[in-house]
């Protein structure tokens, strides 16, 4: 996880031009890092070349939309982080 | 191509679902309102109508892959590259490629060409949205003006 954290971390850093030092493990990205839906696409772009996987972000969406789920099971770094490695996994299985 | 209404492809000439790949034609007008300004006496297609015409391209593959489920809307443009002008009455090639499909969004590929020659490309993205009221059925019948066949998706 800590790699993927370093390698989430950057993407957001560059993408949205935050401070690395602002982004942690427990930063929410939407609340903490003022990350808008469109900035998050292009995040998800670069995760998903970054991984070679691809971010159910409209699932995500969806379910948060509909208080099926709370935003921070997807939008906290690590939690995000450790979906990413479930898809990676996953794809390799 | 109709400079001033944004109808910058003519026809569809490939549309190959496998590829994930389009190839339009285009023809830009002898005359329109734009050369009259851009620039007196020299008139010359702007880059920036040459990557909506390259988006355009895009765009269209993307309804053709979606079966106009959703509506591909420009989001980013990278590595845009103009590498020569592009006059009046020129006969366009421009290609799309979609290099990623996202969740939420689709990453193409573009570049024009005149008979074989390097004119611009570049790498755009588009955020996929629900059709806004109407939308759909303009782009279906505009699809079909182009002689686009969009895939059928269950």
């Amino acid at each position: 996880m800590s790699s993927t954290f370093e390698t989430v971390a950057g993407i957001i850093s560059e993408t949205c031009d935050i401070p690395r030092e602002k982004i942690t493990p427990a930063s929410h990205a939407i609340d903490d890092l003022g990350i808008d839906s469109l900035a998050f696409l292009d995040i998800a772009f670069a995760v998903d070349k970054a991984f070679g996987i691809k971010l159910p972000l409209e699932q995500w969406t969806q379910e948060v939309n509909e208080g099926k789920a709370p935003a921070e099971q997807y939008f906290v770094l690590e939690n995000l982080c450790a979906r990413i490695d479930g898809l990676v996994a996953a794809k390799s299985a | 191509m109709r400079l001033e209404y944004f109808e910058m492809i003519d026809k569809v000439t490939l549309f190959d679902a496998d590829a994930k790949r389009l190839v339009a034609a285009a023809r830009v007008p002898k005359h329109s309102p734009v050369f009259e300004g851009h620039f007196p006496g020299h008139p010359l297609v702007p880059g920036v109508l040459l990557t909506e015409t390259m988006a355009q391209a895009s765009g269209y593959l993307i309804l053709g892959l979606n079966g106009l489920t959703q509506m591909p809307f420009l989001m980013t443009v990278d590595k845009a590259r103009f590498r020569t002008f592009v006059e009046p009455d020129a006969d366009l090639v421009i290609e799309a490629a979609v290099s990623i499909e996202g969740s939420g969004y689709a990453a193409t590929k573009a570049k024009i060409s005149i008979y074989g020659k390097p004119i611009c490309d570049a790498e755009l993205r588009f955020r996929l949205m629900p059709f806004p009221a109407d939308l759909a059925e303009l782009m279906r019948a505009r699809t079909a003006a182009i002689g686009l066949q969009p895939e059928a998706v269950s």
